[in-house]
């Protein structure tokens, strides 16, 4: 077991996976002698040399695209993508190919790829840096999304984006690469890519997050404890597919659901599991659905966007409006 | 230069390959291929055969049997004379228009046949394995050209990927950012332009200043040269030469070939609202097949009764195709939920128990 941080857990499941596999590669903007902009591939291009370890020109739409020929023909590429304020550029390689291949060739053709790329504010950033855009991911069918919150669940389920069989998005929250160390077993063991992690059990309240916004849960949770309100704390991390058997569950259990993400309300994911409990178990609720979320306002620059961020009052204010309910 | 259009490149430095003028008249060097008739002959037989595949295709789409369809009518000799240059385990990224080269590489009629009538099946070539399907957004799929040479190269393979683009797309982004990181990489890729004249209704001349389109080459440090897309001879050594030094780890080319769609964009366009007859008469003169057979017949290479068996060779292979697509039946509609990945997820096996699709593929 070695302490790491989040971006070094990135770092360690990437070289865990280049070794066991020489298919593996790493490209994107700056990631060969800088070591990525957050040096999550640091120490790649010593380790692996500058054929496995590929700095691009500045286009992001044609690091996605090289990444699905190279994919196709075998390679395992692992793209990074500096900001996800520039990945937009990369939808639409990966709506209208990657995601597709599979489907369009009736499985002769693949693209087993990876696209990562951090997300999410709270690190004074300059504009565009900041945003979490997840749902657009989430909404291409074919395409699987993965947004991990601690160290080894980083390391895990990076391992298994990149042993997957089609194209995964791996968006890894900024604010928390560094934000805390904990112990990961470097040894190759991957996640599911499908099941939901319930971090702290409880009776009275589900809290379902991801990314970041674990950290305001789980705080948000130990201070319900302190009022003998014992909360349930979900993260949804592989949120395409989406494992709602244990969100049901838990909410079968608890009665009331409270979703949080940073993105914006409308049509931000929380939306999705609220339509699925709402379908699917509705008998079991004793009070709305409750979504603390981003505005549906730009990311604000730095100055203002910790008042767009949910935080734990927030979070607070929405347990109380759900267990007000009788 | 003789009829058809003009190559700018001749007065920019840019080299200009043509080998036959529309007449037929040799006025180039004949590349060595050529000196094997019997090569040549298939050549022309690839014209034909592309030729009867799009006037079939086009007829059926008109009487309601094939979707929305993209015929490649006059521009026979890009597509055929790139694809005839490649080796057999290169990798062609085609465009949507790319029916000829498509069928050159081993794609049946009959897959293209059902590609184009609406069944993913058609896309499962039994042939060329690994070669892509057609792109339909215009001008995305040159990075995947370079994802594969990529490929080729970092496996120290002798292979190289050809892809074909419009005119309209050197328009777009994707394909500038593709070209630039393949000079980079000096990957053995080809890029070949079928520059067509047209992108649907926008000519040439609006969609860029440039004098040729075979300079943005220059940009991206790569080489880049024209050649006269109507003359399959000439394509065929352009696209060799270009590959030649691509496997040679010289690095990637551009090639502009000008031909002109003497069709519509599509069965759903109706090129009359934006383009006169008269240009369009013109240009037949200039059209692919006609220049070769003139050279084959002139040569006493070929004559009516080749010609009569031909077209009845052709004709008789299109129909059997095209029976045979039609003759297939739909894909059970679970299929639909059977490719979206490798393993399916149960939220998705759930929307197809709801939809009232079994997995096993009855519907």
């Amino acid at each position: 077991m070695t302490e790491l941080s989040l971006v070094q857990a990135v770092n360690a499941a990437l070289r865990r996976a280049m070794d066991e596999d020489a298919r593996v590669l790493v490209l994107g903007e700056d990631v060969g002698i800088d070591g990525g902009v957050f040096r999550a591939t640091d120490g790649l291009l010593k380790a692996f040399g500058e054929r496995r370890v590929l700095d691009t020109p500045v286009a992001e739409a044609a690091i996605a695209g090289v990444s699905i020929g190279l994919a196709v023909q075998g390679f395992r590429p692992v793209a990074e993508i500096q900001f996800t304020g520039f990945a937009y550029a990369c939808i639409d390689q990966m709506i209208n190919h990657a995601s597709r291949l599979r489907s369009r060739t009736r499985g002769r053709l693949t693209c087993p790829m990876v696209l990562r790329a951090p997300a999410g504010g709270g690190i004074k950033a300059v504009e565009h840096h900041s945003e979490s855009p997840e749902a657009m991911f989430a909404h291409i069918p074919g395409i699987k999304l993965v947004m991990p919150s601690s160290p080894a669940r980083a390391y895990g389920l990076l391992l298994a984006a990149v042993r997957d069989p089609d194209p995964v998005v791996f968006l890894e929250p900024t604010r928390l690469y560094r934000a805390a160390r904990e112990d990961v077993a470097d040894d190759g063991t991957a996640l599911p890519l499908d099941r939901c992690f319930t971090l702290r059990p409880g009776r009275d309240i589900t809290i379902v997050a991801w990314g970041a916004m674990i950290k305001e849960s789980l705080e948000a949770a130990d201070q319900l404890a302190t009022e003998s309100i014992e909360a349930e704390v979900i993260d949804a991390a592989t949120l395409k597919p989406l494992d709602d058997a244990t969100i049901l569950a838990s909410v079968a259990r608890t009665g009331r659901l409270v979703i949080v993400h940073e993105a914006p309300m409308t049509c931000g994911y929380g939306a999705e599991i609220a339509a699925r409990v709402a379908a699917r178990g509705i008998a079991s609720l004793l009070a709305p659905i409750e979504r603390v979320t981003g505005y549906d306002t730009m990311m604000p620059y730095l100055r203002t966007e910790a008042h767009y961020m949910p935080n734990v009052p927030r979070i607070l204010a929405a347990v109380r409006r759900a267990m007000a309910y009788a | 230069m003789q009829a058809g259009f003009a190559m700018p490149g001749w007065e920019r430095g840019i080299p200009s390959t043509q080998v036959l003028d529309s007449a037929g008249t040799v006025v180039g060097a004949m590349p060595e291929f050529a000196g094997d008739a019997a090569e040549l002959v298939r050549l022309y037989r690839a014209l034909v055969l592309t030729r009867t595949f799009d006037t079939k295709a086009v007829a059926l789409q008109r009487t309601g049997r094939l979707g929305t369809y993209a015929s490649s009518l006059g521009q026979e000799a890009v597509s055929v004379g790139a694809a005839a240059a490649m080796a057999p385990d290169d990798v062609f990224v085609p465009s949507f228009r790319e029916h000829g080269g498509q069928i050159w590489r081993g794609v049946t009629l009959k897959e293209l046949f059902l590609y184009w009538g609406g069944d993913e099946r058609g896309n499962d070539f039994a042939g060329p394995r690994e070669d892509f399907p057609v792109c339909v957004p215009v001008g995305s799929h040159p990075p995947h050209a370079v994802g594969v040479a990529l490929a080729f190269r970092l496996r120290g393979e002798k292979r190289a990927a050809v892809c074909v683009i419009g005119d309209g797309a050197t328009s777009k982004g994707d394909v500038a950012e593709a070209l630039n990181m393949a000079g980079v990489w000096k990957v053995p890729a080809v890029f070949v332009i079928n520059n067509n004249a047209w992108a649907i209704s926008v000519p040439r001349d609006k969609q860029s200043a440039a004098a040729t389109l075979a300079q943005k080459a220059a940009a991206a440090g790569i080489a880049g040269e024209q050649v006269d897309g109507n003359d399959v001879i000439a394509v065929r050594a352009v696209v060799e030469r270009a590959l030649a030094r691509a496997r040679q780890g010289l690095g990637p080319t551009l090639v502009e070939a000008l031909t002109y769609r003497l069709c519509d964009h599509t069965t759903a366009d109706d090129a009359s609202r934006y383009r006169d007859d008269a240009e369009v008469s013109r240009h037949w003169a200039a059209e692919p097949l006609l220049r070769l057979r003139h050279f084959l017949t002139n040569s006493g290479r070929w004559d009516k009764a080749r010609e009569d068996a031909l077209l009845r060779e052709c004709s008789s292979a299109v129909e059997q195709a095209a029976d045979a697509y039609l003759a297939t039946p739909p894909q059970p509609l679970s299929a639909n939920f059977d490719f979206v990945y490798a393993a399916k997820p149960s939220e998705l096996a759930e929307q197809q128990k709801l939809a009232g699709l079994s997995a096993e593929g009855a519907s």
